[in-house]
């Protein structure tokens, strides 16, 4: 049912190193998991993205072992770890409330997985060392975890999963108990962290920002399903369902009927589709897409390809650009959501209540079947 | 999706998870934690009810010896009583703990430590001692009996002033957590309103700590109902359940009808049981996370009418303990009232001298380490398993009985199942180990669950991070949980051992010559007249549970010191 879109340009020289098949997790009659299928590649990092309760946490905690699966296989690194208990699989894991050791230092902390490997003091106070180095709390080794910043213990996190070297990190919403600038700023450190070590990583997030930014490829769930599995630019551009593009950016949905191999029609005007009506019948009911920042304003002649007049009923200042709510007769009750930039309110002169032309891009419009 | 079709596949296979090394381990300490409170609570209470389904010859006979009960008037008549007792005593003591509650949570009054601290004093007493105070006070030659106006104190008098001495802690620790949960806010609101004070008290007081004082009262009416220790020595002619089960056993040697009364005393305390759980359900939506607490402002009037209830109530238990302290250094009250010692020759007097105090502190302590270890450990298996729920639920359930178990019925049990010939456990019938299992189980629930609170506070992640760095739990364990815990800990182990001092009710069926107890040997002095010993001994319980309370407490600051690099507020 779902597309598997692997990581543009790398093709199938990747390997894979996680082989997840028809997992499907029930707790009593509810159905966390339904069926999910994915593969992940060696080195990568993954997203699960989605709303609470899509099942993404489900679906680490089954990688993990912590809470197995009730249907189907997981394979790790070539082996069959479907039935494996968590201590006796590979992986490291950070928790959204760090879950440090309140009574053990940082290096302690850090150290924790390390003295079960029967590796000497020594060398255990040197990869401590170099691990708080890698996460720049070099200095921070003899304190307690309560002495630190939300945003350091969740590095003192990253450091203790990272300790004995797993060959896969799970991170269940790391940034989510943090601060919008020390999120922002670790969203970069780990990042970095990744693309220096390369282990395989899979985050859980709610937040899109962070899913689009850090992720080499999102995995898109609702309610205990994959919707999309593609990279953040596929992921936003191509949207393969309404529920997709809702959750990732924002996105006009249009009532419209298709009139034609490449043409719908929305109230009592027609529209082309450059990427076609996806091979839907004529006189189908669908749901017609568009992100407001494809909306084009700025050089729209009358009687151009798309283009239409609109009434601007409202106008919203978000910063670092508006928003703003367009009304046309010939749509009916519909609303379509534009976004202009700064320059382009300016120079243009747009205010409420004026009329103005503008075109909806054919390339950019997206078809659904409407359910 | 709009290609592709959903193909749900029966075929995946089912996970059967493979059982690690610290499944196992858990799994087995649970196993072995159910054996332990099988033989410790379930088994026990079994061979109780079938025996009072027995005649005298080991028959079974259905429900004749129930019959028997309810058609013999002076057995029956003790239900009365009891509840009589248990209904006025908890009125008294819910109305005086809410006074005290709401003065040390509401007002500014001074001293508000030292208040709190001098309500405490009853629970380091067993039950028989303020009943041994108020013979002083108010018996035949009592300094003050004039007070009663010719009314005798033996009697329901005796019983309801000894019980609301001995209940008043109790209730007033639960009422003080619940008026102490009141949200500044809604005082603002109501005071931005203009509504008047005595209409916010009904309004947003009584309603928020509604909870917390049905609670109270279910646990005062159980306490009073099951306790032996007043009605037996100030109780005269006035029968009441525990002391019937208590005269049947020891007095007439009536097992069967012992058991038959020892049934019936579990159905109240059953049936509060019940229903302060239904009632602690409901309670827990009632306190939002976003509350602000609220701080009581200094009002002259209010604040010294409260003090001075304070000190009323304050006086009155210090008195009681003043008495009794009194009396076991006098000769002999009323005629000789020289100081002496001689009260303290314990050696000298039945109850097991001496010795029954060494017996006491030792079956204490074995108590608060043993109990400490089982009921922390078997609190973090119930906490802590994955999966195995079955099992788990049942002994979670196991662990809460107790709390509706009274004392005299559990030691009943005890004789019943451990004296049986055909147990193979029979030898540790007439031992320290015994009492020591008694005691444990006695006091069981309310330490799990103190254990239980604590371990829920900890991050649930901690087992899930030990897992992935491939350290076994019993590990994590150790270095973490047990350390994080230690306030609770303690608080568990200085509750088994002031329990275990002052409790009479359980071992006072299963004790032997060798292992007499001091609060045994109150008891037995009492009986024996020798009333000014058995206020001595009580004040040795005191003493020595105050002692042991002391030292908790310097521990506990000790501990808040050294940890408190880590340890957030």
């Amino acid at each position: 049912m779902v597309t598997q879109e692997t990581p543009a340009g790398s093709g199938d020289q990747r390997t894979r190193y996680l082989k997840i098949e028809n997992i499907t997790k029930k707790f009593g009659e509810f159905v966390a998991l339904q069926d999910i299928s994915l593969d992940i590649y060696k080195g990568e990092f993954i997203c699960f993205l989605g709303p609470s309760g899509c099942g993404k946490t489900t679906l680490l905690r089954a990688i993990a072992g912590l809470d197995i699966q009730t249907r189907g296989r997981i394979e790790q690194d070539g082996k069959d770890i479907s039935n494996l208990p968590a201590a006796e699989r590979n992986f490291g894991i950070v928790f959204q409330s760090y879950a440090l050791f309140p009574n053990l230092t940082v290096s302690k902390n850090v150290g924790y997985g390390l003295v079960n490997q029967r590796m000497g003091k020594a060398a255990i106070g040197e990869r401590v060392a170099e691990l708080l180095d890698l996460v720049g709390l070099g200095d921070q080794g003899s304190k307690y975890p309560a002495q630190l910043s939300g945003g350091e213990q969740q590095r003192v996190a990253l450091a203790r999963a990272l300790a004995t070297s797993p060959g896969l990190l799970l991170l269940d919403e790391p940034l989510s108990a943090l601060d919008a600038k020390v999120r922002v700023f670790l969203r970069q450190e780990i990042k970095s962290l990744h693309r220096r070590l390369g282990v395989t990583t899979i985050m859980v997030t709610h937040d899109q920002e962070e899913a689009l930014t850090m992720a080499d490829r999102i995995v898109v769930m609702n309610q205990g399903t994959i919707e999309q599995v593609g990279t953040p630019i596929e992921i936003y551009r191509n949207p393969m369902s309404p529920f997709v593009g809702n959750f990732v950016g924002t996105m006009n949905f249009l009532s419209g009927v298709v009139t034609g191999a490449a043409s719908v029609r929305l109230g009592a005007m027609e529209f082309d589709c450059a990427n076609g009506v996806g091979g839907l019948t004529e006189g189908q009911a669908v749901t017609v897409c568009l992100r407001p920042e494809e909306i084009a304003v700025r050089g729209v002649a009358s009687g151009g390809a798309n283009s239409f007049e609109v009434r601007i009923s409202g106008l919203e200042f978000l910063g670092s650009f508006y928003r703003a709510t367009l009304q046309a007769a010939r749509l009916g009750d519909m609303e379509i959501i534009a976004d202009f930039s700064i320059n382009e309110v300016r120079d243009m002169t747009l205010d409420e209540g004026a009329t103005i032309q503008i075109a909806l891009p054919g390339e950019y419009i997206r078809i659904f079947a409407e359910d | 999706m709009t290609e592709g079709v959903t193909t749900l596949s029966a075929v995946a296979p089912k996970a059967r998870p493979i059982l690690g090394r610290d499944d196992w381990i858990m799994r087995w300490g649970l196993l072995v934690l159910g054996v332990w409170l099988s033989v410790a609570v379930v088994l026990p209470l079994y061979t109780l009810l079938s025996k009072s389904l027995e005649d005298h010859g080991g028959r079974f006979i259905g429900l004749a010896n129930f019959a028997e009960f309810f058609a013999t008037p002076v057995l029956f008549h003790s239900i009365y009583n009891s509840l009589t007792i248990a209904i006025i005593s908890t009125a008294i003591t819910i109305t005086l703990a809410f006074i005290y509650a709401y003065a040390l949570t509401r007002s500014c009054m001074p001293g508000k430590a030292i208040f709190k601290g001098i309500a405490m004093v009853p629970i380091l007493a067993p039950s028989l001692l303020p009943a041994i105070s108020l013979v002083y006070l108010f018996g035949n030659q009592g300094m003050i009996k004039g007070v009663l106006m010719g009314e005798t104190i033996y009697g329901p008098i005796g019983i309801v002033m000894g019980e609301v001495f001995w209940t008043f802690p109790h209730a007033l620790i639960i009422i003080i957590t619940a008026l102490s949960m009141a949200d500044a806010r809604l005082y603002e609101v109501a005071e931005s309103l203009g509504t008047s004070k005595l209409r916010t008290f009904f309004t947003v007081t009584l309603p928020g700590a509604r909870y917390g004082v049905i609670s109270a009262c279910f646990v005062v009416f159980t306490l009073v109902i099951t306790d032996f220790g007043v009605p037996k020595v100030i109780g005269g002619q006035y029968n009441v359940l525990a002391t019937d089960v208590y005269k049947q056993v020891i007095g007439q040697q009536n097992f069967q009808m012992g058991a038959v009364v020892g049934m019936v005393l579990l159905v109240p305390a059953v049936l509060a049981f019940i229903a302060d759980r239904i009632i602690q359900r409901k309670q827990v939506a009632l306190i939002s996370a976003r509350a602000v607490p609220y701080h009581p402002k200094p009002k002259t009037r209010f604040d010294m009418a409260m003090m001075g209830f304070c000190c009323v109530v304050g006086f009155m238990i210090l008195g009681i303990i003043a008495v009794d302290a009194f009396a076991s250094f006098i000769q002999l009250w009323p005629y000789n009232l020289t100081l002496t010692l001689y009260n303290y020759d314990f050696d000298l007097r039945d109850g097991g001298g001496w010795a029954s105090y060494r017996n006491s502190i030792v079956m204490a302590s074995y108590t608060a380490v043993i109990g400490t270890v089982i009921i922390f450990a078997g609190a973090y298996l119930v906490e802590k398993i994955r999966g195995f729920t079955v099992i788990r639920s049942l002994v979670q359930f196991m662990c809460i009985i107790p709390l509706a178990v009274p004392g005299l019925v559990l030691g009943l049990a005890y004789i019943f199942f451990f004296n049986h010939p055909a147990n193979p456990l029979e030898f540790v019938y007439g031992t320290m180990a015994i009492l020591v299992i008694c005691t444990v189980t006695h006091f069981y629930t309310v330490s799990h669950l103190t254990a239980t609170t604590a371990l829920k506070q900890m991050d649930p992640e901690f087992e899930a991070v030990s897992m992935s760095l491939k350290v076994p739990f019993y590990k994590t364990f150790w270095r973490v949980t047990v350390p994080v815990c230690v306030p609770a800990i303690l608080d568990i182990s200085i509750y088994l051992f002031v329990n275990a001092m002052t409790t009479v009710s359980a071992v006072v069926f299963i004790y032997s010559a060798d292992t007499t107890l001091a609060s045994v040997a109150v008891l037995n002095m009492d009986d024996a007249g020798e009333v000014a010993s058995a206020a001595a001994m009580g004040m040795m319980i005191v003493v020595t549970s105050a002692g042991v309370r002391a030292l908790h407490a310097l521990l506990t600051r000790g501990i808040a010191r050294t940890s408190q690099a880590w340890r957030v507020r």
